[in-house]
């Protein structure tokens, strides 16, 4: 039980109804999606922990009883309150490909995704990117500029990741708040576009920042 | 919590006994949702065990979703949403609405207020 993080909100009288929206941030291990999550919430960032239990076969014979193993799958989330009737939240989802079977659970409904990338390892971020593609949800990519990571131009970066013309691309500090909102609004702006004239209307070529 | 750790079965096994061994909601919550003790759960939650009436004194007067609830009361969030699901059934929770049910419309009113909210940040 952990009742910290109310940081001394008394309760308050709730309007009737209360909608609430996410955005997904994806990318590889260690590119800082907690870190831009951190910096633009109103909470301390959380964990929430989904166990998953997966049937292991032929590794112990012995047994009648299938063996299960289980995982555990960490997303660390945070919340800005646009209006008492509207939160947003933010999800960082893990980018590993097995951890798959629980974006879908996270996509429906989801205003869209951004994903995070690290020009030093810019292949974690082809298996998100193939999974937004696939599934249609809009995403905007980030590049998260670590202080000793080489700069590139963001017109190779686009070329590298073989990014389709009409989705943005961002250079961003994760741990500026101001940065970190730029990505979020980019992302907000992108997806009314795509809402309001399509996908194929937006437009080419957009680096922002 | 921390004998759990030892036994790796625990992290699994102890928070579905919460749940009396059920593991699918009475009804789908996203994990964003919104939810708020109402007056008969101010009233009746502690009469439906420790953890909805921990999850009943969280959620009065400060909206949570589904996440938060699981995260602080450090529940995985199947078991979470199992309980949470079975307290909107009988009525001591509120369960609001997410982007699933919106028309285009509403949807892009939604993006509208997020933009400008997001900008005043």
């Amino acid at each position: 039980m952990d009742f910290a993080g109310y940081e001394g909100t008394a309760p308050q009288p709730s309007p009737d109804q209360i909608k609430s929206a996410k955005i997904l941030l994806a990318g590889g291990f260690g590119v800082g999606k907690t870190t831009l999550v951190g910096s633009v919430s109103e909470i301390t960032p959380l964990t929430t922990e989904a166990v998953m239990t997966a049937a292991s076969r032929g590794v112990d014979e012995i047994a009648d009883v299938p063996d299960k193993t289980t995982t555990t799958v960490a997303m660390d989330f945070g919340r800005i309150t646009i209006a008492a009737d509207l939160i947003l939240y933010l999800f960082g989802t893990p980018g590993q490909t097995r951890f798959w079977f629980m974006w879908d659970e996270l996509n429906r409904g989801a205003i869209g995704a951004i994903v995070l990338v690290d020009t030093r390892r810019l292949t974690d971020s082809f298996s998100s990117i193939d999974f937004f593609e696939d599934r249609k949800v809009p995403y905007v990519v980030a590049v998260n500029l670590f202080d000793q990571a080489p700069r590139h131009d963001p017109e190779e970066i686009r070329d590298a990741l073989t990014l389709p013309a009409d989705v943005p691309l961002v250079l961003c500090d994760a741990r500026n708040r101001e940065s970190s909102k730029q990505v979020l609004i980019t992302l907000v702006e992108y997806v009314m576009a795509v809402h309001l004239y399509g996908r194929s209307a937006v437009g080419s070529g957009r680096n922002v920042g | 919590m921390d004998e759990d750790r030892e036994d790796p079965r625990g992290a699994l096994v102890r928070p579905y006994a919460v749940t009396r061994g059920r593991t699918e909601p009475a009804r789908d919550i996203a994990i964003e949702a919104i939810l708020v003790t109402t007056f008969r759960g101010r009233q009746e939650a502690m009469y439906a065990g420790r953890d909805k009436h921990n999850i009943a004194m969280m959620c009065d007067g400060r909206p949570q979703s589904l996440a938060e609830v699981a995260a602080r009361m450090r529940m995985p969030l199947g078991v979470t949403r199992v309980l949470v699901s079975d307290m909107t059934v009988d009525g001591l929770l509120s369960l609001h609405e997410t982007l699933d049910e919106e028309n285009y419309d509403d949807r892009l009113d939604m993006l509208e207020r997020v933009l400008s909210g997001l900008r005043r940040l």
